[in-house]
């Protein structure tokens, strides 16, 4: 149990996928305009790399990885499907999105509205098949790590939209110079975001 | 190519004369617009999660940036060949496999001649799938219009995200660890003399480090505005 909250903490703030590895940096600058399409494109991607991740995990252990088939039969024992990996990993991802946006659209007009072409992009949003490329790369033991870790990559990069939205919110009011408004001050505000973040690096729980 | 016709009015495509010239005034524009005024990277904010983890070494950044200009041309192609056949609502998936089988080929052509840089870029070749510039032009060029401008768009897209890379990489490379390094050459060109580190010049390790990569994309789109006004956004 101790491990699941050390790996679910770990991905919040070690790990954290925008500011130690900049994953997901397109959505991330472009819907962080405001706190509200922000808290909910965060909540689109925790849901979706908590859903993806496991998902992933038992195609990379039941499917791809070399002799994960002998479950069928001993004789698959030496097949390596790992070259697939991408193209399965992507399939899962992309079929989970369209499953959102659906209900998105169904339940909630009004954040569809405001999402724009940004909900069909969290299938390319690069943290959701980071997660799974992370996922794969850490071999994780079981089940219910890759989805500790793939709820805690998404309640990170829910953190860094909201903090990056609210800081946005707050700079309206500042004299920017005018070149630097909109998009550059953001990446440069966000670069300062991930000096800070470093401090977490190396720790261990 | 008598199919297209049919049903280009119904959909929104930007329907050309047949002899138009391969070079029309708006072709052009395709190919010129995503160096500056559209760029890819300053403008329309895609694909920036690539441009900031690997732009450690200019090698790395060119390598990156041919790849992104195969997968780009051919995807365009091919899903502006079949956006005729494709249904809408699994339009992304049929995006998604296409990119996917090209970034494949890529992996492994990168495996076979370039190995030490395939290893740097890691798992930064597989996310080209996800590279939001690639799905972007996609969605918002190729599937709405025909082969060769589509062709065009992504020259011009992978062209403008390819300058940045290399900008970005040139000045993080050269303050970072004071050498240039290209694709061929074993050993990277050293550019700050041993002498002048005699004097107590040191390297810049900050620069190496990815929220530095954050801060130089922030300065380049700095420039790129001040000489550029009509690009300025409301704060």
């Amino acid at each position: 149990m101790l491990d699941l909250v050390n790996i679910f903490v770990k991905a919040i703030f070690v790990e954290n996928m925008i500011f130690a590895y900049f994953l997901g940096m397109c959505s991330y600058l472009a819907v962080s305009k405001t706190v509200k399409t922000g808290v909910g494109l965060g909540a689109a991607v925790i849901f979706v790399l908590g859903i993806t991740v496991p998902v992933n995990y038992l195609l990379e252990n039941y499917i791809l990885k070399e002799g994960a088939l002998t479950w069928i039969d001993a004789s698959f024992a030496s097949v390596d499907l790992s070259f697939l990996s991408f193209i399965m990993f992507i399939a899962v991802i992309a079929s989970m999105v369209q499953l959102v946006e659906m209900a998105v659209e169904k339940f909630a007009p009004a954040l569809y509205g405001a999402l724009g072409i940004f909900l069909p992009l969290i299938a390319v949003n690069c943290s959701i098949l980071g997660g799974a490329l992370f996922m794969q790369e850490r071999q994780y033991t079981s089940i219910a790590e890759a989805t500790s870790f793939g709820l805690g990559s998404g309640v990170g990069w829910f953190l860094a939209i909201v903090a990056i939205a609210a800081i946005r919110e707050k700079i309206k009011y500042s004299n920017v110079p005018p070149a630097l408004r909109g998009l550059g001050i953001t990446f440069i505000i966000t670069g300062l975001m991930g000096i800070a973040f470093m401090a977490f690096m190396g720790i261990e729980l | 190519m008598s199919t297209e016709v049919k049903e280009a009015p119904a959909k929104e495509v930007v329907v050309k004369e047949p002899s138009e010239p391969l070079f029309s005034k708006k072709n052009k524009k395709l190919l010129i617009d995503p160096l500056d005024d559209a760029n890819p990277i300053t403008v329309q904010v895609l694909g920036i999660c690539s441009a900031l983890a690997i732009t450690v070494q200019v090698k790395q950044a060119i390598v990156m940036s041919l790849s992104v200009l195969a997968v780009m041309i051919f995807g365009n192609l091919i899903v502006s060949l079949i956006r005729n056949m494709i249904p809408n609502r699994i339009r992304i998936i049929v995006q998604l496999v296409v990119v996917a089988s090209l970034v494949i080929l890529v992996d492994q052509v990168l495996k076979a001649y370039v190995y030490d840089v395939s290893k740097a870029l890691s798992v930064f070749v597989g996310l080209i799938i996800t590279n939001c510039i690639i799905m972007g032009r996609l969605e918002a060029f190729a599937l709405g219009n025909k082969p060769w401008p589509s062709i065009l768009d992504a020259i011009g897209n992978a062209a403008g995200y390819g300058w940045i890379l290399i900008a970005v990489a040139l000045v993080r490379e050269v303050f970072g660890s004071g050498t240039i390094s290209f694709p061929g050459l074993d050993e990277a060109i050293t550019l700050v003399p041993a002498s002048v580190f005699d004097f107590g010049y040191m390297n810049n390790n900050l620069m190496i480090l990815p929220p530095m990569a954050l801060i130089t994309v922030g300065i380049i789109i700095w420039i790129q505005r001040n000489r550029n006004t009509k690009l300025f956004e409301e704060n």
